[in-house]
This record gives structure tokens, sequence and C-alpha cells, in this order.
């Protein structure tokens, strides 16, 4: 094969997470103090991708769904290496769970043409599912393994990767196309060169709306339509006023009440 | 009404071992399953693990579905999907539940991705409203809140965290029906197991117990004092940033953001003091205890247990204790 590498990687904006606060009166998440960032997980996947670029050649093109802001990330991943971005934005895009962002992912890819790699992170801070990777995987047809802690070897043709299930490590050959989803094991990410900054800058990004993926969707599975999921309630954890009882006396009490309280937890049987 | 379909269970297995979660998941599964009035299915794929078959029998369920093939021997996501994939079609249960081990979390979004149904992750408790639908409750936003989610599609799909739920007793004497199904063979998956190798290193995300210090420890060697507490109670070491990055334990140790997340039963916090990137790694732990000289130290604020003090002192005594107790059951 002669064609340079076609890496995409998946991205997704997310607020600074220790910024973000639950209203406890209004019963929502209150924003408003986070800065908005690229998932610390996309990163790494950002990071492989550029790693294996800089070792065989090719085309990094990242790729994300979101509010029109979200074009920021997608500068601040070109910065990091990047070489194109593509921005999934519409208001039919809107409060879609992981199968509706999968899908909507997946459309845009099959509209991008031919790829070899797409990557991952794990998952995200916000939403925490680690499901998107997976299931873009499955809605293209191609092999995935998720959770890469290590990309043993890359060539045009295949790579090959480190990942931890169960008690086990496997070293997975995945043939080309295919799919990984990586944990911040894989790499270190470098921070944005300042020549990169400039080419962000320049460099165009292309925008997508539905009527874009028209020729490769369908509008009903979009967004909350197409959302097979949906948060019924949300309120906050007790665990958030977890203040519990501080326990006093010599040590030896103290030793003694820790014991009695891993009893009633049934940690000591 | 229409026909309610069953509850099935996915029994997750690796090198012939049934994970624990599965039973777990079948106590769960029995509870709903006979609220719905229905039965309880689990589905067991593998090599040579007939053997196992009974298992989910004994711990609730009625009927196993096994799939028992030489390609099937390793996980390979696409053949265990796919002949998933195939039951679920044929069987059309309301309900699906999947451990959320990697393993789970690897397989589950495929399952839900080509079956185009929802998938709830990483549910921490399952119930049911009064339609009989199920009420899937999950922590969002790194545990500052928590979500119940429904889905408007069948199955409902939800994988669940291991240690969450209660094991329902095994009963050996309990009967039920085997039913051997036939693999799809499916050649080239496009992935070829290269190499497996034990993964030997503390594995904090399945840990019950993690017993975690911080820069309250003076001495890289007083880390035995920490193993040895970890030992008596059948758990592992964690550490905070700080002592990782000053080479005092590996990076597998590594309790927080930039590490790992524990979700133990119990977690004992020495000498930690607190720092968000830190709570963000175990506030999902069942239960907190901190030990810590700083009464003003934000880790008091998520713990359920608080000791004010130096871990030089507790952590011994603590030891003794346990010892004393353990010593007084093998009486």
């Amino acid at each position: 094969m002669t064609r340079d590498l076609n890496i995409i990687v998946l991205i997704k904006q997310v607020p600074e997470i220790e910024k973000v606060r639950f209203d406890y009166e209004k019963g929502r998440l209150d924003r408003s103090s986070a800065a908005a960032v690229i998932n610390p997980f996309d990163l790494n996947a950002l990071e492989a991708a550029v790693q294996v670029k800089g070792k065989i050649g090719g085309a990094v093109t990242v790729v994300t769904m979101g509010p029109e802001k979200a074009e920021e990330s997608l500068r601040d991943a070109i910065a990091r290496g990047a070489d194109q971005a593509v921005l999934l934005t519409d208001p039919e895009f809107a409060g879609a769970d992981t199968l509706a962002t999968s899908y909507t992912l997946a459309s845009a890819i099959r509209k991008l043409g031919a790829f070899d790699l797409i990557i991952c992170g794990e998952k995200t801070i916000d939403g925490d599912t680690a499901q998107v990777g997976p299931e873009v995987a499955e809605l293209l047809g191609i092999p995935h393994v998720a959770f890469v802690e290590e990309i043993r070897d890359v060539d045009k043709r295949r790579v090959i990767v480190r990942s931890k299930m169960g008690r086990k490590y496997y070293l997975v050959e995945l043939t080309f196309p295919g799919l990984i989803t990586v944990t911040k094991d894989a790499n270190t990410p470098r921070l944005p060169a300042l020549r990169d900054k400039m080419r962000s800058r320049k460099t165009d990004v292309t925008i997508w709306d539905t009527e874009d993926l028209t020729d490769v969707a369908h509008k009903k599975s979009y967004g909350l339509a197409g959302s097979p999921t949906w948060v019924a309630k949300i309120y906050a954890p007790l665990s958030e006023k977890r203040r519990g009882q501080i326990l006093e006396g010599t040590a030896e009490d103290v030793a003694e009440r820790i014991v009695q309280a891993l009893r009633v937890h049934r940690i000591l049987r | 009404m229409q026909e309610r379909g069953s509850v099935l269970v996915y029994a997750e297995q690796e090198e012939g071992e049934i994970h624990q979660v599965t039973f777990e998941l079948l106590g769960k599964g029995r509870e709903l399953a006979d609220r719905l009035g229905v039965g309880l299915g689990s589905v067991l794929l593998g090599h040579r693990i007939g053997k196992q078959a009974a298992e989910p029998i004994h711990h609730g369920a009625d009927k196993v579905f096994l799939y028992d093939d030489p390609s099937l021997r390793d996980f390979d996501v696409i053949r265990y999907a796919r002949n998933t994939v195939k039951l679920l079609e044929e069987e059309k249960p309301d309900i699906f539940l999947i451990g959320a081990t990697r393993i789970g979390r690897t397989l589950a979004p495929r399952i839900a991705a080509a079956l185009k149904t929802g998938l709830t992750a990483d549910c921490v408790d399952l119930s049911l409203d009064a339609n009989g639908d199920l009420i899937q409750i999950r922590p969002a936003f790194s545990g500052n809140i928590m979500a119940q989610i429904k889905t408007r599609t069948k199955p409902q799909m939800a994988t669940v965290r291991y240690k969450v739920m209660k094991m329902g007793e095994r009963n050996p004497e309990r009967k039920g029906t085997v039913v051997r199904k036939k693999a799809e063979i499916i050649e080239d998956t496009g992935m070829k197991i290269l190499e497996k190798t034990e993964a030997d290193e503390v594995n904090l995300t399945e840990a019950e117990v993690v017993v975690s210090a911080g820069r309250g420890l003076g001495r890289p060697e007083d880390f035995k004092l920490l193993e040895e507490l970890a030992e008596t109670l059948g758990g592992v070491v964690g550490s905070s940033r700080p002592l990782v990055d000053a080479g005092w334990i590996g990076k597998d140790h590594q309790v927080g953001f930039s590490g790992n997340v524990a979700k133990p039963r119990v977690y004992i916090a020495c000498g930690i003091s607190g720092a968000p990137q830190h709570l963000f790694g175990m506030r999902d732990s069942d239960i907190i205890i901190a030990i810590n000289k700083d009464p003003s130290a934000p880790i008091f604020n998520v713990s359920d247990y608080g000791v004010v003090g130096d871990l030089y002192e507790i952590l011994p005594a603590l030891i003794r204790e346990l010892k004393r107790e353990s010593g007084k059951e093998d009486a």
C-alpha cells in the first residue's frame, strides 16, 4: 500500500471537571465557572495519533460533535499536531445519548471516506461511559480494542496494541481498518507548539450539520430523537455530604472502633 | 399489555472461571425477574466451559444458553458480540445485564449498537418503575450527581459495577435448563491475540480494600506498614500522586485523576490531605476512613469515619486489633 495512513481521532469538549458544581437548590449542574477543554483522555488519543503519524506518516483528522464553541477544542487539537478538523454541529444533534452520538460520528466518518485507524480516549470525564468508541466501531463494522495501554508497533497494514482485560494483558494485532480506545497510560500528551498554534489559527475547520450528512444518515437517528435512553431524574448523591463521624480516643480505642465499623459494613465477617 | 420478555444476564468468564460480578447480577436479575413474573436466563460463551454451565443456575438462573466452541476460547469482541446479538434477537429479553468490567464495557456497547438499543454504563443500582420498566441508577460527572436513566427500547441494557450488588446464596440443589447453542463461526475478525500475560500488577480498580498513603508518610520504607494492613484486610496499597512522583512507589499504585480510579468497599486514606485530584480517584468508595493529623484536611469532608491522629500510632494499633480479632475467630 502506498497511500498514506488516514487516522481519525474522536474528541469531545468537556467542562473542566473540578470547576463543575452541583447546584443543590436548583437541582442541576452549574457549569458557569468551568472552562471548556478537550476531554483529557482524548489528548492521549490525539497524542497516539500524532506519534503514529510521526513514525510512518499519514494524516490526522480530528472530529467532534458539539456546540459551535467546540471549534476552540478542534483548534487546540490542531495546535497539538492534528492536520485537519471536522465539527459536527446542529441543534438536531443536541441531547444525544451514546448511541445517537456514535451514530452521528460514524456517519461523519463514512462521509470522510477511507480511513485506517480511529483512535478515541477510553472515556470522557463528564459522561464516563466508555461506550462511544466501541459503538462507533460496531456501527462502522470494524473491529476494536478498548483500554489500550500501549501501542507496541504500527505499520501501514496493522497496529499491535497491549490492553488489560480481566486478569491478563493481551497483545493484539488489529488489522486496519480498526478502532482503539486508549487509556492515560498510553503516552504523555504534548503541549501545543508555537508553530502549530499559528497554524491552528489559519487552518479551516470543516463544519457539517444535518444537511451535510443527508447522504449518509437518517435524521431520526440524531440527538434527542435518536437516543433510546433518557435521564428521568438527577440528584445529588449522599456521598457529597459524606462528612461522617470523627473517632476519638487512644490509638487502641480508635483501632477498636474502626474494626467495629468494618464489621458493620461487612468488610470483616 | 404486551407480553414481557425475560431478564438475561451475561456470564463473563476468563480462562473458564466465571467472574463474580455475574453472580451478583444473577442475584439482582432474580429479584427483577420475580417482580416482573418472567424467567431469568444467562448466556455463557467460551471453550470447554460445560462444567461451569450449572453455576448460573446455582445462583438463580432458570436457563443457561451455552456457547461452547474452540473459536470462543479467548475473548474476541466481534465473535462474542455477534453470538450474543443473535441470541438476543431470538430470545427478545426485556432486560440484559452485563458486568461493568473491562470485558463487559468492551462488549456491551457493540451489542447495544448492533441492536440499536440503549445502554446505561456502570450502574450502581437497578429497580423497576410502576410500569415494570427498568430504572438504572448511575453516578455522573465523576460522582457529582446521581442519575436515574430509563430506556425506550428493548432490551433495556445496562452494565453494572462490580461489588455493588449483593451476591445471592449459591444453591447447588437448584435446578434449571442448560440450552446448548451452536456458535456462529467467524474466521477472521481483524483481531489476533499474539500473547497473553498474567497481569500481576496491583489492580486498584477491582480491589475490595485499598489502603492509601499520602504526604503524611515519612519515608518510602514505611509503605510496609500499609502493606501489612492491606494484607490483613485482603486489600492492596494505593498512593497519592506526590509519593509516586517522588519514586517511592510505582504508578500502578497511584489513585486519582491522573492515576487509577478505585471503587473499593473500603478506602483507608492515611496521611492524605484530600486534594480534588485525589478525591476523583476514590470518592466512589463505599466506605472511606481517613487518618490525618490535620483536623482541617479536606479528606474529612468525604469520609465516613475520620481519625485526627498520627498514622504511625493508629496503623500499628489497627493491625494489632485486626490480628487479635482474627485470632479470636480461629480459636
